[in-house]
């Protein structure tokens, strides 16, 4: 379990390292000023010139690469060029909006799908099955932004339930906070239910054949203990595997829902620094969000070795 | 009921409770952009100005929403005969938000400060003839000029010249301390700004006690925020598509405005064959502007023929020279030598004037035999590359500064419009302060560039706002960005 550990952490490094020189070289070669771009078409050159001295702007690559990772090393992720306050702070402020929308869909999701796929599995080819691939079906097919506007149309404008978007902040108290992220939340869900209930049915399938059921089966079991004992177990390990995929989707895929409900997320941040070329933000946001893909990664790979005795010995 | 049930009831119905409660003293007003910061001297960002001018920030004059210039914490001032030297009296007891008294050194730091050599000023030429201000006594300012400039005092209302304390100005990107009528309280990056009534206002204090500026990029979310109520008032309102729903909804009110955003599409006059003028004129010709106006902006705009806004008490309408013509603009090709046309390249910035209208003017380019290669970009790219690196056949953007006709008479300006007749036009109304000569010289600029067919000149750039009913005081047009709550009240 250690030597896995130890392989898992090496990797993760790697990425890291590659990854801050991919996101750093992409970033710096789009073409785009971000002093020009703040001082606009009436601007005069040295007017222009003096913000870029101001930014740090005209140190050479590799300068402004080291300064980068060192001040990252040390937890400063620099100053935006647009906002004028620290990148930690204003990632700081918005991650308490992603993360806990990332989550909280990720609970629905899993809260929708488990009983669904389970459900769809142990009647195989009846018409609870069928309803429940149908529904799903339509799950995978809708984009979820379509959906968040559905969602917005009936509960906000409509009935009048919900805002139609905006972020109340969790000052206003956890239960207005957890409101204002529920119709995003859902809308961020119901696709990745679909999918994850697809998963969870075809994998639990596949494991309902094999010879270990049979025998729990032969030793007395009825088919429901079976299911329940043996086989959910062990169709997890490609659940776990979407489900690590999909934090990942809903963490950084936030940003069109994000727009949609106007909420001060990090996908938004992305979305606002990239048309404004405060390109030390969307590097480090960028950076942020890889090293969280990239633990949760690491996460899931402990969690198999968790469920899987076997992964544990092989690395 | 059991209590079980009955407690998740209660849970439900607190959940579901709106705030909609009678709102009489504050407002919920939505925009597009968000500021980057709060810095009206520091960048060209038109939401800082938006949030900030009149309300949070004063100058020595200000605008209306009509346009004119008036008085701000200017009292009143004098122009010696040379129409040189400036002196400013400034109005008594006011104070900056932070309690310091404003007077003649405040006046004297920014403008020094807009001027200096390491200014980060985005209009810096506003300052550029200014020679030297002078404190006379606290509430007396003198601002001595190199040369007589008509336009000085229409410069100090940009929201670029107000007037900041250096007391507070290290601070002033994330908490601006001004002199208006309301204060700064707090800001939810990404989210929410409020501003709170200044109860110690040198003028007429505001009627509304506090404003949340929310911004909201998304046309969809700006119309299903304004149809849920969550916001009371969208300045600048993104989908103009929707606007007959408003219009015809009891609950709201549609204000249609000018902008000073003159939407022209640039030819690069350095470069063949945009540097022959029978060329530009065979553009102008094939351009059917109230099929833009219609098409890309759902009939919101005026057409305009020279780059000068129509609201103007001195534009020349010269839309005559440049008529709907495809077979005059044929025959101008053919003139010059490209009977077949020719190949270009359309630089579209994002907004959808430029994207809707793009797609729009190659189909009508295409019509008289000029082909474009469209190419959408990023505003920083379309600075980087179209504007400052001056690669672009055609390229459609807004000018949306105030009396902007001058920039025709920089050669270096992105579409390189080198005429030393309208440079000598420019330099002498600089210099001229007489009203009825200066609209004569306005008059002269405007036809020049308009016979010389510099660019397309499409329309004017209108701007909606959607309100709740019954709300008074929004600003109709915008002579510069602001949204002035200061006169804003609720029926």
């Amino acid at each position: 379990m250690i030597r896995y550990t130890l392989g898992r952490l090496v990797s993760l490094g790697l990425s890291l390292v590659v990854a801050s020189l991919v996101i750093f070289a992409v970033v710096e070669v789009v073409p785009g000023d971000p002093a020009a771009y703040m001082l606009g078409v009436n601007a005069r050159p040295d007017t222009v010139a003096a913000l870029r001295a101001e930014l740090g702007l005209d140190g050479t690559v590799q300068e402004r690469y080291l300064g980068w990772v060192t001040g990252m090393l040390q937890g400063d992720f620099g100053v935006s060029y647009t906002y004028r306050t620290p990148v930690s702070e204003m990632i700081g402020d918005r991650i308490w909006v992603s993360l806990p929308l990332a989550l909280y869909a990720l609970s629905l999701s899993v809260l929708i799908a488990f009983p669904a796929g389970i459900y769809a599995a142990s009647r195989r080819g009846r018409p609870g099955d069928i309803g429940v691939m149908g529904a799903t079906q339509l799950g995978v097919a809708i984009p979820n932004f379509w959906f968040a506007m559905i969602l917005v149309l009936i509960f906000a404008i409509k009935l009048r339930w919900f805002s139609a978007g905006g972020f109340s902040g969790w000052d206003a108290g956890v239960w207005s906070g957890l409101k204002s992220l529920t119709l995003p939340a859902i809308a961020l869900a119901l696709p990745q239910a679909a999918i994850l209930a697809r998963v969870m049915r075809s994998s639990l399938l596949d494991m309902l054949g094999e010879d270990f059921i049979r025998t729990a089966r032969a030793k007395g079991l009825s088919r429901r203990q079976a299911l329940w004992r043996h086989a959910v177990r062990n169709a997890l390990i490609p659940v776990l595997t979407i489900i690590g995929l999909q934090f990942s989707f809903l963490l950084a895929g936030g940003i069109v829902i994000e727009q949609v409900f106007f909420l001060p997320g990090l996908g938004r941040l992305i979305f606002q620094a990239i048309s404004a070329r405060d390109l030390i933000v969307v590097e480090s946001v960028v950076m942020l969000l890889v090293f969280l893909v990239i633990v949760v990664n690491f996460a899931v790979d402990l969690a198999y070795a968790a469920v899987d005795p076997r992964l544990r010995t092989r690395a | 009921m059991t209590r079980f049930t009955r407690l998740a009831l209660a849970g439900s119905a607190a959940f579901f409770a709106t705030a909609a409660t009678a709102q009489t003293t504050d407002i919920n007003v939505a925009m597009q952009l968000e500021p980057p910061n709060l810095d009206p001297t520091g960048g060209a960002a038109q939401a800082i100005d938006s949030v900030v001018y009149s309300n949070i920030f004063e100058g020595l004059t200000r605008f209306m929403s009509d346009g004119s210039v008036v008085p701000g914490l200017a009292e009143s001032w004098e122009i010696s005969d040379d129409g040189l030297v400036y002196t400013f009296t400034l109005h008594d007891g006011v104070s900056f938000h932070d309690g310091t008294t404003m007077d003649a050194e405040d006046v004297k730091f920014s403008l020094d400060r807009a001027r200096a050599e390491d200014s980060t000023n985005a209009q810096k030429g506003l300052f550029a003839g200014i020679t030297d201000v002078t404190v006379i006594d606290p509430l007396t300012v003198q601002v001595t000029l190199d040369a007589p400039n008509g336009s000085f005092l229409f410069n100090m209302a940009w929201g670029d010249a107000v007037i900041v304390a250096p007391e507070s100005i290290d601070d002033i990107a994330s908490t601006p301390i001004g002199t208006g009528a309301f204060k700064f309280d707090s800001w939810v990056q990404g989210d929410r700004l409020t501003i709170t009534r200044n109860d110690d206002y040198w003028g007429t204090p505001a009627a509304l006690e506090s404003a949340t500026f929310r911004f909201i990029s998304d046309p969809t979310a700006a119309f299903a925020a304004m149809m849920a109520e969550d916001v009371d008032v969208y300045v600048g309102f993104p989908a103009p598509e929707n606007l007959p729903q408003f219009e015809a909804d009891p609950r709201f009110q549609v204000l249609v405005g000018n902008t000073e955003g003159e939407t022209i599409l640039a030819m690069n006059n350095k470069m063949p064959p945009f540097d022959n003028v029978l060329v530009r004129e065979a553009v102008a010709h094939a351009i059917d502007r109230q099929a833009i106006i219609d098409g890309a902006m759902y009939g919101l705009g005026t057409p305009i023929g020279t780059h000068f806004a129509p609201h103007n008490p001195d534009y020349v309408d010269l839309t005559g020279l440049s008529e709907y013509d495809p077979d005059r603009s044929r025959a101008l090709l053919a003139e010059a030598g490209l009977p077949d046309g020719f190949t270009t390249t359309l630089k579209l910035p994002p907004p959808s004037y430029a994207r809707r209208g793009g797609e729009i003017i190659a189909a009508q380019l295409r019509a008289v035999g000029i082909e474009t290669e469209i190419e959408n970009q990023e505003w920083a790219q379309w600075l980087e590359t179209t504007f400052g690196g001056k690669d672009f056949g055609l390229t459609i953007v807004s000018h949306t500064e105030p009396m902007d006709i001058g920039i025709y008479a920089n050669p270096d300006y992105y579409f390189q419009y080198d005429n030393p007749a309208f440079q000598e036009v420019m330099t002498t109304l600089e210099a001229t302060t007489d009203p009825a000569a200066r609209s004569d010289l306005l008059a002269q600029a405007q036809r020049i560039i308009a016979e010389d067919y510099v660019n397309g000149y499409l329309f004017e750039l209108a701007v909606p706002t959607v309100a709740r009913a019954g709300i008074e005081g929004l600003w109709l047009n915008q002579p510069t960005a602001a949204i002035d709550l200061t006169g804003v009240t609720w029926p």
